[in-house]
């Protein structure tokens, strides 16, 4: 007598899950149409110049799934990883970052105008729809601009890394023998990493001599003269020695001015003879051929 | 005994494997000076390419390794000291002043060689 029967309706939705549903479904449906509403207002704005077309297609599918599927799931640390993902792949690099940041605030605009369209003839339909839009799509894009943004950081800082290691090159030009030409002004950062490169390259290439040439350092402080000495100082600890060479004139006053002591350091004028001492200590002997 | 020493000739060679405590080193600079004198070596030759770190402790104990080594006549030369570890060592203001440096064991008793070819003043 008494079967419950469940109905397919047994269960019911609350409306803001069912609009949220009708949104995404929407914003699914309507992609093309969308997307290339987007894209025609980013070119009308000359945000894409930097990029081809296959770049243009492929980066705005990618985005606009995005930005609809975290609407659907809510997992933001997903949006996140993906838009990581997305910067690390370094198609947007020709972009400046303020054409990245305004392209995507034109996806927002067109997401948004789209629905008021959709919805204009219920005002409380629309209202509900943007309750639910607007949070998750500022989210999502600001998440986004983020990680465009980072990526964008992480290229600077290392570029200026390649360009710290490459003014300090260490270069073996004989057998033990090491030279060290610094060109440019040394900070506590760059003594740091000029000492590291060169205790390495001892141990690599099993130096006994380092010949540093300061000729092409502008400033000899009693910072940098410290920094100096702790390199010289290393290269002591490693079984090496340092030869300092290239001090200029107007160095040399500056130092004796300074009262900084650099009796610490061994010293010659200029790298010819820098080497030619080091060659002495290694017991070369360099011999023009007839 | 947790570094082991080799005799090799009338060359000390101690080999430390991993960190040492405070301990350790006391009782490896022990051993040495007692060895130094038991199998007249003349020449120590300490490698440390294991150690990541050497503090003040560490410094002190083989500088008076040193030192006690060439009482009893033969000289001490530490080798192996790995890049990172020179320069923390350098910016903490610990010096190895005074005493031997090489890069490696080859070079070491190279080292040692020399030394013993100076003629005595």
């Amino acid at each position: 007598m008494g079967i419950a029967v469940r109905t397919k309706n047994a269960v019911k939705k609350s409306p803001l899950v069912e609009l949220q549903g009708e949104l995404v479904g929407f914003f699914r449906r309507n992609r093309e149409r969308l997307r290339k509403a987007w894209i025609e207002q980013m070119t009308g704005k000359g945000y894409l110049a930097a990029l081809t077309m296959e770049e243009t297609e492929s980066e705005s599918k990618a985005i606009y799934d995005m930005v609809i599927d975290t609407l659907e799931t809510g997992d933001y640390a997903a949006a996140g990883a993906y838009a990581n993902t997305l910067a690390e792949r370094g198609v947007l690099r020709g972009m400046t970052t303020e054409q990245i940041i305004s392209g995507l605030l034109v996806l927002r605009d067109v997401y948004g105008r789209n629905l008021f369209e959709s919805y204009r003839h219920d005002r409380e339909k629309l209202t509900s729809a943007l309750d639910i839009y607007e949070p998750v799509a500022n989210r999502i894009l600001s998440i986004a601009a983020l990680a465009f943004l980072e990526e964008r950081e992480k290229v600077v800082r290392d570029q200026q890394e390649a360009i710290r290691e490459l003014s300090t090159p260490v270069l073996q030009i004989r057998d033990k023998l090491l030279i060290l030409p610094i060109i440019g002004l040394i900070d506590s950062t760059r003594a740091r990493q000029l000492t590291e490169q060169l205790l390495n390259a001892i141990r690599d290439k099993r130096a006994k001599v380092v010949v540093i040439d300061i000729t092409g350092v502008p400033v000899v402080d009693s910072k940098v003269a410290s920094h100096l000495i702790q390199t010289a100082d290393a290269v002591a600890v490693m079984g090496g020695t340092a030869i300092f060479t290239g001090v200029s004139p107007g160095i040399a006053q500056t130092v004796v001015t300074l009262g900084i002591d650099l009796t610490k350091l061994k010293t010659v004028g200029d790298l010819e003879g820098g080497i030619e001492e080091a060659d002495r200590m290694l017991g070369f002997k360099v011999q023009p051929t007839f | 005994m947790k570094v082991p020493i080799l005799k090799q000739g009338n060359l000390l060679i101690a080999s430390i494997q991993s960190a040492l405590s405070d301990d350790d080193l006391t009782e490896l600079r022990e051993e040495l000076t007692r060895m130094v004198g038991e199998k007249r070596a003349k020449g120590v030759i300490i490698e440390v390419a294991t150690l990541d770190v050497i503090d003040s402790f560490a410094t002190r104990t083989l500088r008076s390794i040193a030192h006690m080594a060439r009482l009893r006549g033969a000289d001490t030369v530490i080798v192996g000291i790995r890049p990172e570890v020179a320069f923390s060592m350098v910016q903490l203001g610990l010096s190895l002043a005074g005493i031997h440096t090489a890069l490696d064991l080859d070079d070491g008793m190279e080292l040692l060689r020399k030394l013993r070819e100076r003629p005595e003043s």
